[in-house]
């Protein structure tokens, strides 16, 4: 009778959990095309490591140890679980109980469901009293139903874990009023206290007990089951197979399609993402993964100034679009354009594609991927916004968005000082290195400082360095970045060509936007590398030295500005830290947010155009970052952030407290010459 | 609704740097980016939109040379169907009467309900859409920003005026209408689209397909003689605000105030 009771509800768990699981696959099968995976060892690497990296980083231990220990508790449970449901067919009796093993293993399970009831009412106190503020749900979003469905699973959970406590208390107590020796209980366990709780029990009441929770236990366990794919749990399926199938290289992009080689993506009935489908299967998984956490909104920039962009919802959007369109009963319905029915086009614009939200999350769900896949089908479509279609047009007919003329690109060289070599190689010459200037950098009044410095830098180590002067075009990393990939590739065609020409052997820039581009979205060209890096190289080879800093500026406290595509994109954090600290007498200190948590600074490249609707400027709050730091000069090391901390200085009213400079007019200001 | 936008190429004049050439009669042209003109391209992004709500079919035509091709696959890949270059050696030196005139035998080869054209282009005559109504003997409206297809034979059509205003009028079709920019955002035409309509035939059509004579067209037609092109002699006037930003701000209310700006 027990066992036809348990067969039934285990038949109907599992077979429920299938269908389920089964309706929430058919729009991964109706997706476009996804990576193949390839660098397995990286991957299982990245399975193992992410995690538990991602889930306790600062900020996040009060959650994240907890969320690790739920885990491992899991882990452990897992097996306990099955024997637990095998049980139902053996007369309830635990399975195992005649080994050493197996009662050394109920042991460990039952401190394990401890621990996991432990930490359900901790976050439960967490959740529903606490409520911190990242989980709040904005008005424009609809409903709150990220806390009901919080409360609900941990409800859930720690139920399940009482509900096994009070089943194998009973066990216990009904051998022990059938005058049996009982297995090994660790005393102060739950299952040690339900053990006691009805130590007075007769054996049949004992055994009554046992039965109905036994049968609670095994529904509770095939609810909670059936609950995962509706709502954040389900990363427990998706999230591995996200982990696994990320994207193994920082600062790229995706393909405009997976499996589409380069000539024949002009081919292409339809370009980037317009309906659902046009995600990718594992862009479709990523939303499936999304753990609700709030990571990513909280360090995003531009959810932070206000811009309509919270990537939470880019996610938890997709998901409920994927819930809603493909629903477990009933037919699939029709889809719609995603653009002004899902998304809005500020929103998609809004991103500078910084990267804090992928570097924070915890399932490392891609968000970068999926903006330029929405922007991609944006330009195919013309829903381009008027501030961004000059830039685009001129970047298409003289390969920079202010339209300049090519032939003024090297202009900056004529104020050079005398003893600054550089080659301009568009007449023919060759160097060893060439310096790839990109369009901000070549045309700007100010940026154009940062040419000559690099100029001077490259000239004072005696290397053998040109340009390609009227020859170069914009890098286009923002052009890419922003969907226009037939524009990009263009712009990429024309300075591959170039780069070949110049018969340069190694690239060297000051621009982490051009070096990102080169590195990632280029091919067979030499390997670029910041001007930070060419430094680094330079002090230690001893072809560069630094004079000390001047005595007035020895007061002062310099901070570095870790730019997106400097670091969080290309990773390098150390080289710009390492020259400032070779300057004898600078005193440098770190912002709270440094590094891989740097804050955007309003964003590059063709971001320079976009008006978006914000409350406030990003800038300003880097700006107000380095004042709570200590610092009086804020160090960058990239011509866009440069922009944007000099105006932000004087918008936050900080004129005359501080100050900004770039990295390579630093540098230039304390080489040694000669 | 068959809607025929007439366009120009031009060089663009915010990708460029104007000089005037050595005759002093012209700009200097070699280095200079074209584009389409910009009024003409939100004309033609309203009449795109028109077709869309109502159907019928969008046609863009241009007086140039080859190289005008270019802006009519630009339009063309904005999303109107068919193109018509306008080209003679016997059209060069056409005034503004003789582009009218031009623009005329075209339209009198297809049968139009509305005849769009950008308020001015970068020479700022602002003429062909008046002449060209008068020549087609069709009622007209300039500085065009909003139209409402309200039946089949009439528009509403809003035109701006000076201060700020707006009037609205109801025009009989067929007419043609001079579009101001700011009717609507013209859509983004990317790299990709231009490609599409790339071999896709554009019909051109001289003076004798037209029936013109060169008494009706070209330089020996043309009443309008450009004398002289040159750029003014920069005046005195400009004032340097000097001091702290606060103080900057406030000298630049008092001379506002001063000029009557703000009251």
């Amino acid at each position: 009778m027990k066992a036809i009771l348990a067969l039934i509800i285990v038949a109907a768990g599992v077979g429920t959990f299938a269908y389920i699981l089964a309706s929430r696959m058919a729009p991964l099968f109706r997706a476009a095309q996804g990576p193949r995976p390839d660098r397995i060892g990286e991957r299982l690497f990245a399975l193992y490591h992410f995690p538990h990296h991602r889930m306790p980083r600062p900020g996040y231990g009060d959650v994240g140890y907890p969320h690790i220990t739920i885990i491992l508790s899991l882990i452990l449970l897992s097996i306990h679980v099955l024997m637990v449901i095998y049980a139902g067919f053996t007369g309830l009796e635990m399975p195992g109980m005649e080994s050493t093993i197996g009662v050394a293993y109920a042991a460990v399970a039952d401190i394990a469901l401890t621990v996991l009831l432990a930490i359900c009412v901790f976050l439960a106190i967490r959740r529903g009293h606490l409520k911190p503020a990242r989980y709040e749900v904005p008005e424009k979003y609809g409903k709150d139903k990220s806390r009901p469905w919080a409360l609900l699973l941990i409800g859930a959970l720690g139920t399940i874990a009482l509900l096994n406590m009070i089943f194998l208390g009973s066990a216990a107590a009904a051998a022990s009023a059938a005058g049996e020796a009982h297995r090994f209980i660790p005393p102060l366990t739950g299952t040690w206290f339900a053990g006691i709780i009805m130590s007075g029990f007769s054996v049949s009441g004992a055994e009554t007990v046992n039965t109905l929770f036994y049968f609670l236990l095994l529904i509770s366990i095939f609810a909670y089951i059936n609950l995962i794919p509706f709502d954040r749990m389900f990363h427990t399926i998706t999230g591995p197979a996200t982990v696994f199938l990320k994207k193994l290289d920082k600062g790229s992009v995706k393909p405009v399609q997976w499996g589409v080689e380069d000539e024949k993506v002009a081919d292409l009935e339809s370009f980037g993402v317009k309906k659902f489908e046009d995600f990718t299967w594992k862009h479709i998984l990523d939303f499936y993964s999304c753990a609700d956490c709030g990571r990513c909104s909280e360090h995003c920039p531009a959810n932070a100034v206000g811009r309509p962009l919270s990537p939470r919802f880019i996610s938890l959007k997709g998901r409920d679009y994927a819930f809603s369109h493909y629903p477990i009963r009933g037919p699939f319905i029709k889809n719609e354009p995603l653009i002004g029915d899902v998304y809005e086009e500020d929103e998609i614009w809004s991103c500078t594609t910084c990267g804090a939200c992928e570097e924070e999350c915890p399932v490392t769900i891609e968000y970068i991927d999926k903006i330029v896949d929405l922007r991609r089908g944006m330009v195919d479509d013309g829903m381009v916004p008027q501030s961004l279609q000059k830039p685009l047009n001129a970047l298409g007919k003289r390969g920079n968005p202010w339209g300049k003329m090519e032939k003024k690109r090297a202009e900056w060289t004529k104020d050079l000082p005398e003893d600054v070599r550089i080659k301009d190689l568009s007449g023919g010459e060759t160097a060893e290195t060439l310096y790839f200037v990109d369009s901000i950098t070549s045309y700007d009044d100010r940026m154009a400082d940062l040419a000559r410095a690099t100029a001077t830098t490259l000239s004072a180590a005696g290397a053998d360095a040109g340009i390609l002067g009227k020859n170069e075009k914009d890098s286009a990393n923002e052009v890419r970045r922003f969907g226009e990939e037939m524009l990009f590739m263009d712009l990429r065609d024309h300075n591959t060509g170039m780069i070949q020409d110049s018969g340069a052997q190694s690239i060297v820039t000051s621009d982490p936007h051009a070096l990102n581009a080169l590195n990632k979205d280029y091919k067979d060209i030499p390997k670029a590398e910041h001007i930070s890096q060419f430094v680094v190289r330079g002090l230690k080879d001893k072809n560069i030295a630094f004079e000390p800093l001047a005595e007035s500026e020895k007061d002062k406290r310099y901070t570095f500005h870790d730019p997106c595509y400097l670091g969080r994109h290309s990773e390098i954090y150390d080289a710009p830290r390492e020259v400032m600290d070779a300057i004898p007498g600078l005193k440098r200190v770190d912002m709270d947010r440094c590094r891989d948590r740097s804050f955007c600074c309003g964003g590059g490249g063709l971001m320079l155009f976009y008006e978006p609707e914000e409350e406030q400027r990003m800038g300003v709050l880097r700006v107000e970052m380095a004042k709570e730091a200590g610092a009086n000069v804020i160090v960058t090391g990239c011509p866009f952030c440069l922009v944007n901390i000099e105006d932000a200085i004087k918008v936050a009213g900080l004129e005359g407290q501080m100050e900004s400079i770039d990295l390579s007019e630093l540098v230039a200001r304390q080489i040694k010459k000669g | 609704m068959e809607i025929l936008v007439c366009v120009k190429r031009v060089p663009d004049t915010s990708e460029n740097e104007i000089e005037v050439d050595s005759d002093g009669k012209d700009i200097e042209r070699d280095d200079l980016v074209y584009s389409v003109n910009e009024w003409d391209n939100y004309a033609v992004e309203e009449a795109i939109q028109i077709k869309d709500k109502v159907g019928g079919s969008v046609t863009v035509v241009t007086v140039g040379d080859q190289e005008s091709e270019e802006v009519l696959r630009r339009e063309m890949a904005m999303g109107a169907d068919n193109g018509i270059l306008l080209e003679d050696d016997a059209f060069e030196g056409s005034d503004g009467k003789g582009v009218a005139t031009i623009l005329k035998a075209a339209v009198e080869k297809g049968k139009y309900d509305l005849i769009l054209t950008g308020a001015q282009a970068d020479d700022g005559a602002a003429q062909i859409g008046g002449m060209l109504a008068a020549l087609l003997d069709l009622p007209y409206a300039s500085l065009v920003n909003s139209i409402d297809v309200s039946d089949e034979k009439k528009l509403k059509v809003g035109r701006e005026i000076e201060g700020g205003n707006q009037e609205m009028n109801e025009i009989e079709m067929p007419c043609v209408l001079s579009i101001q920019t700011g009717i609507n955002e013209p859509r983004y035409v990317g790299i990709r689209g231009i490609r599409k309509v790339a071999s896709v035939e554009i019909p051109t059509y001289g003076a004798s397909d037209l029936g013109l004579g060169s008494d009706a067209v070209g330089e020996g037609a043309a009443k309008v003689k450009r004398l002289d092109y040159f750029v003014p002699e920069l005046g005195e006037g400009a004032e340097m605000l000097e001091g702290s930003t606060e103080e900057k701000v406030a000298k630049l209310i008092e001379l506002l105030k001063a000029k009557g700006g703000i009251k």
